[in-house]
């Protein structure tokens, strides 16, 4: 047994079925999460190749995207989204699927729920039709995005074909400096590698930065790994992840010698110290500054104090992208990105909707009102979210300064439910995506950002650097 | 079994820019379905839109590739890098493929893009960025010849010349064989697939072995 390896090749091999000639692997599926809008038509194609479930207990589903944010209330008002809710009810009914709908008081975002119900664990294979399921690596799991077809092949066999993609070790040294979060540290290492330098590889994020990250830290750097290209990212389990695990609802019961058995071996699939890597690069984090993207891509981000680039500074090949960037956001080359003036503050989504965000965000919001004019959205990211949230009163906080406080779900970072930018709107968003379109009008405009950034952008109106408000 | 893929050909249609992403090929309102039906009318719905209301204001811009008459009946789609980068969604591809496309010939491609368009039997091929170029500026030039990717060769054949290009090896036998439906393949492991469950401790209770 090699004593080399990485977290990554110990996982990867425990559920390997088996190689094909070509080189890709049948590969074991531990864990297969599924929602509304990715699976009906897998479902679909299983009644039609007349086949079942083969591990209906390895799949956990939720609705999250279309859920509307004011009132969860059925029959939902949309009839479309009504139509997809109905079809997960009844395929995870008809094949024996556990699913934590809204009466249950689990839903949530599925990235959200599955660390938080304790079904994510270090050295699971994670599955679900959702690019955002890297999210899942923060627990030390191989977590990625699929599509629905793969969706019909987990549900038929419980396995997928893939290609083993190589691994780049990103280590973060020092220490953050105050009013620098998790998201600040994945969008400075997306705007430092660039938003296809991770195809091809999966992420370790390691170094004393990552190992001083609460677990939510964590899930919120390997959440955006995708949107380096990365369709992996991970953290190596330590004991911080053993103790979130501790009594969770699917972990194994917190007493007793099945809890220590499992802690054992969730050790022991940390990236031996001596362990080999396709690639390695470090940062400082001393150098990462709050962080905003002025773009229509994740790496298109600046430290919040900078200027946006002049044409001479951006390499040749991406021009043309640049000055797309520059014509759909409206914003001129050279000019500050403090300052620029927002319509919409959005704060929730399975990168930045966790308990710690919203507590963050209040800390900020607490300073304040927010500005005339500004349209604001805080949508907790689970149930459990929401009523922990509540329990602490940050809701009172967050309604007394001015914000809505609204129900859990995907809400305004795809839009795919009633929350939408309209026209040009441009938002400060604690999402994950910067598309053009992405948050629901076809020429709304966002800039990605911390949940403290976020709050303080909607109390000044304008982006504004949060270490101001922080004192 | 599924249909053995062994060369695309047809007219290509060029759509320049680089990390175009799968929010743009297909916006998630249209999301709103338990069907993949009626995806290919919204391909790029709201670039389209946007292209044609440059045109009408100004007449200066010209239409989305998609709606240029030129590029009509197009079966491969030829791309700058990144292509099909964010979200999941295999509506993209979908959506594609049900708009007559039925291969992307590019610098670069997003992973789960990838494998989406595989599972349908719809090669993604790089080529060479000089490759490329040469390449977009010939089917502009003369937008009604006809492209032909060969599988199994992984040459693309174009006014340009004749170009190598890249498929992924699996992907490529997958399509040559008939296999791109992975599923039946993944059910031939049989029992494999329990021996490998059972061997994992967080399926085992973690019972020491």
């Amino acid at each position: 047994m090699s004593s080399q390896r990485n977290l990554f090749d110990k996982v990867w091999e425990a559920h390997t079925v088996r190689e094909f000639p070509d080189g890709q692997s049948q590969l074991f599926v531990g864990l297969h999460l599924i929602h509304e809008v990715t699976s009906p038509q897998a479902f679909a194609m299983l009644r039609e190749m007349e086949l079942p479930v083969r591990f209906p207990e390895r799949t956990f589903a939720t609705v999250d995207h279309i859920v509307p944010t004011d009132s969860q209330q059925r029959p939902l008002e949309d009839a479309l989204g009504e139509e997809m809710m109905a079809a997960l009810e009844a395929n995870c009914r008809e094949h024996g699927i556990k699913l934590f709908d809204p009466a249950s008081g689990k839903q949530g975002i599925v990235h959200v729920i599955g660390p938080e119900l304790g079904l994510t664990q270090p050295g699971m294979t994670v599955a679900c039709g959702d690019s955002h399921t890297s999210t899942h690596g923060a627990f030390g799991a191989i977590a990625f995005g699929i599509g629905t077809s793969q969706v019909r092949d987990v549900l038929a066999t419980q396995c997928l074909t893939l290609a083993k993609p190589r691994v780049r070790r990103i280590e973060i040294g020092g220490a953050l400096g105050g009013g620098v979060y998790a998201k600040d540290v994945i969008l400075h290492i997306i705007r430092r590698l660039g938003v296809k330098g991770g195809v091809g590889y999966a992420y370790e994020y390691a170094g004393p930065v990552i190992e001083a990250m609460s677990m939510e830290e964590r899930l919120t750097v390997c959440n955006m790994s995708i949107e380096g290209g990365a369709r992996v990212g991970y953290a190596n389990p330590d004991e911080r992840s053993i103790e979130y695990l501790r009594g969770r609802a699917f972990a194994p019961p917190p007493e007793g010698a099945t809890f220590e058995r499992a802690a054992t071996w969730w050790r022991s699939l940390k990236s031996d110290a001596d362990a080999d890597f396709d690639d390695r690069v470090s940062f400082p984090g001393a150098e990462i500054e709050p962080t905003v993207t002025w773009g229509i891509n994740p790496g298109q981000a600046l430290g919040v104090n900078e200027a946006l680039p002049l044409p001479a500074d951006v390499p040749d090949e991406e021009r043309s992208g640049f000055s797309e960037a520059l014509s759909f956001m409206g914003f001129h080359a050279g000019e500050p990105i403090l300052g620029a003036k927002i319509d919409v503050a959005f704060i929730g989504s399975c990168t930045n909707g966790r308990i710690s965000d919203l507590r963050e965000a209040a800390k900020v919001a607490r300073t304040g009102q927010v500005a005339p004019g500004v349209r604001t959205l805080v949508v907790p990211g689970s149930q459990a979210v929401a009523r922990e949230a509540e329990a602490e009163g940050l809701d009172e906080i967050f309604r007394s300064a001015g914000f809505e406080w609204r129900e859990p779900g995907c809400s305004m970072c795809l839009a795919m439910n009633p929350d939408k930018l309209r026209g040009r709107e441009l938002s400060a968003s604690s999402s994950n995506r910067n598309f053009k379109g992405r948050q629901g009008s076809p020429t709304g405009r966002t800039l990605l950002m911390s949940p403290a950034m976020v709050a303080a952008a909607a109390l000044r109106g304008r982006v504004t650097d949060v270490r101001e408000l922080l004192g | 079994m599924s249909e053995r893929i062994r060369r695309v050909e047809g007219r290509a249609c060029v759509l320049r820019g680089n990390d175009i992403d799968t929010d743009r090929i297909i916006p998630a309102r249209f999301l709103r379905c338990v069907t993949f039906d009626g995806l290919g009318a919204h391909a790029f719905e709201d670039d389209r839109k946007q292209a044609a209301a440059a045109v009408a204001a100004a007449g200066v811009k010209s239409d989305h590739p998609l709606d240029d008459p030129r590029f009509a009946g197009a079966r491969l789609l030829v791309v700058g890098a990144n292509f099909g980068c964010g979200s999941s969604r295999e509506h993209a591809p979908q959506s594609l493929m049900r708009a007559g496309f039925r291969a992307f010939i590019g610098e670069s491609f997003a992973e789960i893009f990838v494998g989406n368009c595989s599972a349908l039997g719809l090669p993604c091929a790089t080529l060479e960025p000089g490759d490329l170029a040469a390449l977009m500026d010939a089917l502009e030039g003369n937008p009604a010849q006809q492209v032909v990717l060969d599988i199994g060769h992984c040459t693309l054949r174009s006014s340009a010349g004749l170009h190598n290009c890249g498929l992924r090896d699996g992907v490529r036998a997958a399509l040559l064989e008939g296999n791109w439906n992975a599923t039946r393949v993944l059910l031939e492991a049989g029992p494999a697939i329990e021996r490998t469950a059972n061997a994992l401790p967080y399926l085992a209770n973690f019972a020491r072995r």
